[in-house]
């Protein structure tokens, strides 16, 4: 075993910054103390903001607005293109329009008991009260959401809740959202409020005497590294699925924005709170570069089953009604195929396990439409799902109007992420971090149509509104110095980090080491985990960094577009935030919402929580690499929903 | 699958460009065009050959990003995104011309790289309603007749890859322009802006140097999204109409 298992525990946080009172007064309270930047300062404000996606876009589009000076970052070449884009299924909000008992509080209860009890109730809540606001801003950008004939928006329902609170825009929810956040960034760029840097990414924070003020970026065409200065930096950097190598994330979705902070300073919280969709296209063999969701709106109409008996290789529609197991239906009766996701997936994976998948090698399970055709009629079923139905046949070139679909779950989310108080502020001064980059809001398990929720409430409202108290109590009106010591040894650090990894000359590619590390994080750290496992992954993963620094080959230079450098960088992150994610999952000796450790189940094989040891949320700090962090604890106190063992039967 | 390569390298904007020929063996049919040029670039790197650049991301056909012309056609022979093209697509044997988007106003970056950030700046010109953060109306106040809803959403549905100026013979982006201007000018919350948004839309694609509609039809029929062709008239129709609105 290495020593890094061997953390120490440092002061529990002793302050998230919430405040007193009533929950539900409690955003109010926030946003009145907060103090206020005169708007005739703001424009002397300059405020950094990375990553372009919902949360980044609609934060730099806001604090724009208010007139701050924007300068922003994203690695694509266009800020349109963030992977928010990606999501398809749609966003919640607690607007009650279907006269279905749905309620700010209903929207709070449900989020904070689909999370596992594992999330802080003062976010969760100001979240459910923000959602109804964040509806109303689309519509006014012009986000085309599904109608009814009436005029009126049309909802639907989803994972894990009973009422009908979700908004869509067929199913490409994400990307009506995040054009619409990018439109109003664009307008913002057009008026000289942000200054928008494409095509560059962030490879470390700049602090200086403690506080965030600047980062250090690489143009991806030139190679040129610069550095850039602020009086706040707010990381909208997205999640950590991709070092699983296999997920739903975008091919580029990166850790190192968050990862480089945490080595800062940063605390990174709960790092093993991943959760796998239930409902993506299985994998086709080792070629495979990515994993395609496919929404989980489809399981508000879809059946899910396998054959009742084992190593049944039958085509679908040969096997008749009573051979079937609709094995959610069965087990859950109450909530049937819409069970939250970590329970749908483990469910898929344990009747796989049993010898039941379908497809080839046995990975997957049928999501069947047959009923919803003959209910609703195929055109019923094309208006709704028609882009997603394409999609699934363009790839598995199987048309399922005619065939089920097969499905297997997949890496999809990160719970986890950088440690924010209430105000989303990082344990560094001045750096915030928002959407799916902190971890905030969806505790141990992210109910459906929740993420477009929480990067548009932190991006237009809640970061727009407590980053003014920072800037108001710490007015840097002196600019960083170039010459600061600690400018210079990041800026140093960066190069050196580049070129130490263009001199190796090795005989491996980015992309094996990439998926030799996500193999091993997909067997021990994915949908079940054992001490046993992780321990092994533990050990495992130092030889593989060893291995890493000694053979990596990367062609090029550092000084032109090299996408192999971007790659082999990001990789560098991924072998340490991947030994703190195993090391999490590890300590954590319960089981909760994504997070399955088998010694720790319910006689029905459900997560069993074991609030009294693990009633925290764990904020680690960095010490060095391969070295044991320190684990700060934040005591999780729940006031309105009282922790019970999660029952969707 | 064995395949033949003719693939455009260029290094950089400034370097004259060739293209160069790459056997490729083993090519699943089930693998993505993108998994199948990875498989290339693995062996070149291992050989210690620089790899070919190109544009991708999201790989699942709704980022834009990836944009390769394949043997002629924008987006390759079916009506989908680069990354969403499957081998099974080809047949044994096969050689493929890989080239980058060609449009004077797409200036190549590297290899199959290009520049698109003409489209950014239409967007900047007009291609928003003006709703600031916390001044939005109750979203039931405005109700949105479905077929005006429905058309908005059709014309959303771009994902700027473009595709359509890759295919027109005039580099003409007209199709993605019109795109965002039908999508805001239908609904009631793009009305108090619509005849500026147009105006100035079209103003920036002239000045980006993209070329005019011939009609010829290209552009629809590479768009991957599905963008119909009559989108165009319909942005001729509003053009004209603020036109003579804004003289008045």
């Amino acid at each position: 075993m290495t020593e890094y298992a061997h953390y120490g525990t440092g002061a529990p946080v002793s302050d998230t910054k919430a405040p007193q009172g009533p929950v539900a007064e409690r955003w109010d309270t926030r946003r009145f103390e907060a103090r206020l930047v005169n708007p005739a300062n703001r424009r002397k404000h300059t405020v950094i903001v990375v990553g372009t996606g919902l949360a980044g876009g609609a934060a730099g589009a806001t604090l724009a607005e208010q007139g701050y000076h924007v300068v922003q970052f994203c690695y694509q070449d266009s800020p349109r293109r963030a992977h928010s884009i990606a999501a398809q299924g749609g966003i919640n909000a607690a607007k009650n329009y279907r006269n279905d008992g749905d309620s700010v509080h209903r929207l709070f209860y449900d989020t904070v008991k689909g999370g596992d009890f594992r999330a802080r109730e003062s976010n969760v809540h100001r979240l459910a009260q923000i959602s109804v606001e964040i509806i109303d801003q689309c519509v006014a950008q012009g986000v085309p959401f599904a109608r009814e004939y009436g005029g009126l928006l049309d909802t639907r329902s989803f994972g894990g809740v009973q009422v009908s609170r979700t908004f869509y825009a067929r199913g490409q929810t994400g990307q009506q959202l995040l054009l619409g956040a990018y439109q109003a960034l664009s307008r913002q760029i057009a008026a000289g409020t942000v200054e928008m840097h494409p095509r560059t990414e962030m490879l470390d924070l700049i602090v200086v005497d403690g506080t965030a003020r600047g980062i250090v970026a690489r143009d991806l065409i030139t190679g040129k590294i610069d550095t850039y200065f602020a009086d706040a930096v707010v990381l909208a950097s997205g999640g950590y699925g991709n070092v699983f190598y296999l997920s739903t994330n975008a091919m580029n979705s990166n850790a190192t924005a968050i990862w480089r902070a945490h080595r800062r300073g940063a605390h990174f919280a709960n790092p093993c709170f991943t959760q796998i969709h239930p409902t993506c296209i299985p994998r086709t063999g080792d070629h495979q570069s990515k994993l395609t969701l496919m929404s989980e709106s489809l399981r508000n109409d879809g059946r899910i089953w396998v054959p009742r008996a084992q190593g049944d290789a039958r085509p679908a529609n040969e096997i008749p009604e009573d051979e079937r197991d609709y094995y959610l239906e069965r087990i859950y009766p109450a909530f049937g195929n819409l069970v939250p996701r970590d329970i749908a997936s483990r469910a898929a994976k344990n009747v796989c396990d049993e010898g039941r998948g379908v497809g080839p090698g046995g990975q997957g399970v049928y999501l069947d439409f047959a009923d919803a055709i003959a209910r609703m009629g195929r055109k019923a079923v094309e208006e709704k799902y028609g882009n997603l139905f394409d999609m699934y046949a363009r790839i598995t070139a199987e048309d399922p109007y005619e065939t089920p679909m097969r499905i297997y779950p997949a890496v999809h989310y990160t719970m986890g992420g950088l440690w924010v108080d209430y105000d989303l502020q990082t344990t560094i001064p001045g750096l915030f971090a928002i959407g799916e980059a902190n971890f905030s809001d969806h505790g141990a398990n992210r109910l459906g149509a929740s993420a477009l929720m929480q990067g548009l409430a932190d991006g237009y409202f809640v970061l727009p509104s407590t980053i003014s108290d920072y800037l108001a109590r710490h007015p840097h009106h002196d600019a960083v110095d170039a010459a600061h010591p600690a400018v210079a040894e990041t800026v140093a650090a960066t190069r050196e980090r580049l070129e130490r990894l263009l001199a190796v000359d090795g005989d491996r590619t980015a992309d094996s080491f990439h998926r030799e590390i996500g193999e091993l994080m997909w067997e021990f750290c994915g949908m079940a985990r054992t001490e046993e496992g992780l321990r092994k992954a533990l050990d495992r993963i130092p030889q593989i960094r060893e291995e890493f620094w000694r053979r990596i080959k990367v062609p090029g230079t550092g000084e032109e577009f090299n996408q192999s450098l971007e790659r082999a960088n990001r990789i560098v992150d991924y072998l340490e935030l991947a030994e703190l994610m195993c090391l999490d999952a590890l300590h954590r000796a319960e089981s909760c919402g994504g997070h399955f450790r088998e010694e720790s189940q319910t006689p029905e094989g459900e997560a069993a929580r074991r609030d009294e040891e693990f009633g925290y949320a764990a904020a680690w700090e960095f010490t060095a690499t391969g070295v044991a962090p320190v684990l700060h604890k934040e005591d999780l106190v729940f006031e309105y929903v009282h922790p019970t063992q999660r029952s969707y039967a | 699958m064995k395949l033949t390569l003719r693939v455009w390298r260029q290094q950089n904007a400034d370097a004259p460009g060739t293209m160069a020929t790459y056997p490729v063996d083993g090519i699943s049919e089930d693998m993505s065009f993108l998994e199948m040029l990875d498989t290339l670039n693995e062996e070149l790197t291992l050989k210690g050959e620089e790899p070919v650049a190109f544009d991708h991301d999201c790989r699942e056909g709704i980022c834009g990003a990836c944009s390769l012309v394949i043997n002629g056609d924008a987006h390759g022979p079916e009506r989908t995104t680069t990354c969403q093209l499957h081998m099974r697509s080809f047949d044994d044997g096969d050689t493929i011309d890989v080239e980058p988007w060609r449009a004077a106003a797409f200036p190549v970056v590297k290899d199959l790289v290009v520049d698109r950030s003409a489209f950014d700046r239409i967007i900047q010109s007009g291609g928003y309603i003006s709703a600031p953060t916390g001044a939005a109306p109750e979203a039931h106040s405005t109700p949105v007749p479905k077929p005006d809803a429905d058309f908005a959403f059709e014309h959303a549905e771009c994902i700027g890859c473009g595709a359509c100026v890759a295919a027109c013979p005039n580099g003409s982006a007209m199709l993605f322009t019109s795109a965002k201007i039908n999508h805001l000018n239908v609904l009631p919350q793009g009305a108090p802006e619509r005849e500026t948004r147009v105006l100035d839309m079209v103003a920036q694609m002239d000045e980006e140097g993209f070329g005019g509609c011939t009609l010829t039809g290209e552009c629809a029929t590479a768009c991957p999204k599905g963008i119909p062709l009559p989108s165009i008239a319909a942005m001729n129709k509003e053009w004209l109409r603020a036109t003579r609105k804004v003289s008045r």
